[in-house]
């Protein structure tokens, strides 16, 4: 089924259930996102594809990526509050990123050149999600996920220790919007590759898979081993108290 | 096994239970949760054996309680029939109360006594803290002991559920709850009636019910002592809505730092299956549910329904965008009613008083009664409930008791981190959803924190920032930079580096965080910074522009000094002080010396002629 609606004065018939996103491609609107990708499902992150939206005349901020819409419904993807939004996030982005080309780009074209914002520590990754949602739902391994939270959130593999599951495909150095993951021919093992991604986590096993020779292994096994010993001493104690 | 078939059978056990407590005349009610903190388990086992010396068991029953309320006077005994209340109640105490027992008399020194007129009260319905709270919802926490089925159905309790069950349609309870104007008691606010609706009418053939259990917000136990005091009517309120909206299954997310809620809540699920409550043909109608509980690993995110059901998914807990809202789609993509424990534990109040009833409470737009947990700078701390509506004085002062030590009320924060400051001038504000919000403040799941004028607003704002910097998830822009921004600025300030423009750039974060953030979480993130900054900016001015905090709080910003008028020489201070930064002699006025002092306020705090200033 077919509904019709209104994106800054262009009329278009979508699908019942698409993203204004997609209506906005198909009206030739273009509208700016960093998180968004077409082969992935909608996340919402990075909230630059935030438009303005009328509708029983009361207006709202939707992110169109992955807002569905409705009969009736008029989309306005330019307004001053749209582009204060946008703004204020590209400005955060450039405090968080100020040396990233793709986040500068962006800047630039909305005229700051500078982030009003103090720069604490610079960093590479914008967070966007898109290699770990790749990676997930294109490659099918989730070799990458994210860790901690808050502002301590960041892209690795699970606990910072080499991935036994990557396979070296380089989607996420494809998707990178920043270019901060970077593939490097691995020198140890001909035909494997790794990607740089500042902490180095998606190096392949450095024994080349040897668990029974491997250093890592053993002292991971120790280390248990000594906790189960000490955590009976302790229970023992314990129990005769 | 009291497997109970029909609504018959549930009043047989109601009858025994009540037939069984025929002879024991007196009862007596003590916390064995919150008070745990102040050794009541020990003060129970004494009593306990203090009973069988005396040889009284068979007329004496000692019913371990949840939350009574109070817990300020916590560990608190309650000596029925005729209500007697004992307050600080130590091990020692004990055998004095039970030799009194027998002979009807009272432990004249163990009763709550008046701070001003110091007339002691010896029956809990006449103590002026709970004469003016309306407990509806926390009636039996107090009064049942929660991991007795029992005492709950001897109560009343799932009565309710056999009236829903035997003679009302799902539409029927739904129309009773939306009649009734019930809303979300976890801090949004949603019409629960409407919400069940939407879920009802979402076509799917699973549905699921969640109870959020998930208090993260520091200084807030309702729902704690909820889900440890009265665990069965959070239970029964669930079964009746999975029933009104075809669910089978429920879960219960409770955080896995509320060990005694989560030790209740199982032992009270194991009890309703082995009674015929939960599983198949509950009641012995053709209606089947069960409940899951499960435990959150301590993010505060979690709390947010999205998250909470991607937690329950078993991914890491982060908000999704709505919508599709979860009453549509929610856990595995079924359809899902989601409701704070504390919704769910007025449902059977509703529906066994009828909706008019429960309605006849509150204000306009805000039925019913809340609970609230009354914290910080305030005389009786605890637990209260109070009808919608009443205002923020009879809150603090009527029932609080007004603020301790004779300070002077400054500011009173309200919804957790999420919520705002409420100051002075708005004490007469009647609390109910709407005008909390007007405020600057939302309801939250119900936390109150009172704070007296050594509360520097700016620090507030600053912890609360710091508290949710670390406990955002991190997934969106404005919630991730914009609290990396707010805090770094607000450290600056406290700090005594504030600059021209950063209230302004305050203001402008805050608000761009509000419209644009990904869930509930980010939008009310600045709140604490906003209402601080609308009611106190002349705090934040003092800070970036004097360099000064009145209230002795940010460290870079105050001195210590001593009034010569007012120190007469008594040497404590001199004495405590642990980097010798106090000089003086005997009886004569001391000097502070400001170069050594390190400001750790013991000085401040041990005076006793309130000689020492902040200046």
């Amino acid at each position: 089924m077919k509904i019709p609606i209104i994106i800054d004065g262009h009329l278009v018939q979508v699908d019942k259930g698409a993203t204004i996103m997609s209506a906005a491609k198909k009206a030739g609107v273009f509208i700016p996102t960093l998180c968004y990708h077409e082969a992935l499902k909608p996340y919402g992150a990075c909230r630059l594809c935030i438009v303005e939206v009328v509708q029983n005349k009361q207006r709202r901020l939707v992110t169109s990526c992955n807002y569905p819409v409705e009969t009736g419904m008029e989309v306005l993807t330019d307004t001053l509050k749209v582009s204060q939004m946008r703004r204020m996030i590209v400005e955060l982005l450039l405090a968080r990123c100020p040396e990233m080309p793709a986040v500068q780009t962006l800047a630039r074209r909305m005229g700051i050149e500078i982030s009003s914002f103090k720069i604490r520590e610079a960093k590479e990754c914008i967070l966007c999600g898109l290699c770990v949602r790749f990676c997930e739902e294109v490659v099918g391994v989730s070799a990458i996920g994210l860790s901690n939270r808050g502002t301590e959130r960041e892209v690795s593999t699970p606990f910072e220790a080499p991935s036994d599951v990557c396979i070296g495909c380089g989607s996420c150095t494809y998707i990178c919007p920043t270019g901060c993951i970077e593939m490097v021919n691995d020198e140890k093992t001909p035909g494997m590759r790794s990607m740089n991604m500042g902490n180095l986590s998606l190096k392949p096993c450095p024994n080349d898979y040897k668990c029974t020779t491997c250093d890592i292994e053993r002292h991971f096994i120790e280390e248990m081993k000594g906790a189960i010993t000490r955590f009976r001493e302790k229970f023992r104690n314990s129990t005769e108290l | 096994m009291n497997k109970i078939r029909n609504i018959l059978d549930l009043k047989k056990i109601k009858e025994q239970t009540l037939n069984k407590r025929e002879s024991q005349k007196i009862i007596l009610r003590t916390c064995n949760t919150g008070c745990r903190a102040r050794k009541s388990q020990k003060v129970i086992d004494v009593l306990d054996s203090a009973i069988n010396e005396k040889g009284i068991q068979d007329t004496v029953k000692i019913i371990k309680t949840g939350c009574h309320g109070f817990c300020e006077m916590g560990p608190i005994i309650v000596v029925e029939p005729e209500s007697i209340f004992y307050r600080k109640v130590k091990p020692e105490d004990v055998h004095e109360i039970v030799s009194q027992l027998t002979e009807g008399g009272v432990v004249e020194r163990l009763l709550w006594s008046d701070p001003v007129t110091k007339g002691r009260i010896p029956f809990e319905r006449e103590l002026p803290t709970y004469k003016r709270q309306k407990k509806e919802v926390t009636y039996k926490c107090g009064r049942i002991d929660p991991v007795d089925i029992e005492d709950y159905i001897a109560a009343d309790g799932y009565s309710a559920l056999g009236k829903v069950l035997t003679s009302m349609s799902p539409e029927e309870v739904i129309r009773t709850v939306i009649a009734s104007g019930l809303r979300g008691r976890g801090g949004g606010g949603f019409p629960t009636g409407i919400k069940w609706k939407m879920c009802s009418e979402a076509p799917s053939d699973i549905k699921y019910i969640i109870a959020n259990g998930d208090e993260g917000d520091p200084g807030a136990f309702m729902d704690r002592s909820l889900m440890e005091g009265d665990p069965h009517s959070v239970i029964e309120g669930m079964i009746i809505g999975a029933y009104a909206i075809g669910a089978r299954q429920g879960f219960i997310y409770v955080r896995d730092e509320y060990p005694i809620a989560i030790e209740h809540l199982s032992m009270a699920i194991r009890q309703a299956e082995e009674y015929g409550i939960l599983g198949k043909d509950i009641l012995g109608t053709v209606f089947d549910f069960n409940i899951k509980l499960n435990r959150g690993a301590g993010a505060f995110v979690c709390g947010e329904e999205t998250a909470l059901i991607i937690s329950i998914e078993g991914r890491s807990g982060t908000p999704r965008s709505r919508p599709p809202y979860p009453a549509i789609e929610g856990l595995w993509g079924k359809p899902t009613i989601i409701n704070n424990v504390e919704t769910f534990a007025n449902i059977p109040l509703i529906l066994s008083k009828g909706s008019d009833a429960y309605a006849s409470l509150g204000t306009e737009r805000s039925k019913g009664t809340k609970v609230f947990s009354l914290v910080g700078k305030v005389q009786n701390t605890g637990l209260i409930e109070v009808e919608m509506g009443t205002t923020l004085r009879e809150i603090i002062f009527d029932i609080g008791g007004g603020i301790r030590k004779g300070k002077r009320f400054k500011a009173v924060q309200t919804g957790g981190p999420s919520g705002g400051c409420i100051p002075i001038t708005r004490i007469d504000m009647p609390v109910d959803y709407d005008s909390l919000r007007e405020a600057g403040a939302i309801m939250g799941s119900g936390g109150m924190i009172v704070m007296d004028e050594t509360s520097c607003m700016v620090d507030v704002a600053r912890y609360f920032i710091d508290f949710l910097m670390y406990e955002s998830c991190g997934k969106c822009v404005p919630c991730r930079e914009g609290l990396r921004q707010m805090h770094y600025i607000l450290e600056n300030i406290c700090r005594g580096d504030g600059e021209e423009g950063d209230i302004e750039t305050l203001i402008e974060i805050g608000q761009f965080m509000m419209t644009s953030s990904l869930c509930g979480l980010g939008s009310t993130a600045p709140n604490p910074v906003l209402s601080t900054i609308r009611h106190f900016r002349s705090e934040y001015e003092s800070h970036i522009y004097d360099k000064k905090c009145i209230a002795g709080v940010c460290k870079n910003l105050f001195e210590y000094f001593i009034d010569a008028g007012l120190c007469n020489g008594c040497t404590l201070c001199r004495l405590k002080c642990p980097e010798h930064a106090i000089s003086g002699e005997k009886k004569k006025p001391h000097l502070i010396d400001s170069s050594k002092c390190i400001k750790c306020g013991i000085c401040f705090n041990s005076c006793k002629y309130e000689a020492i200033l902040v200046k």
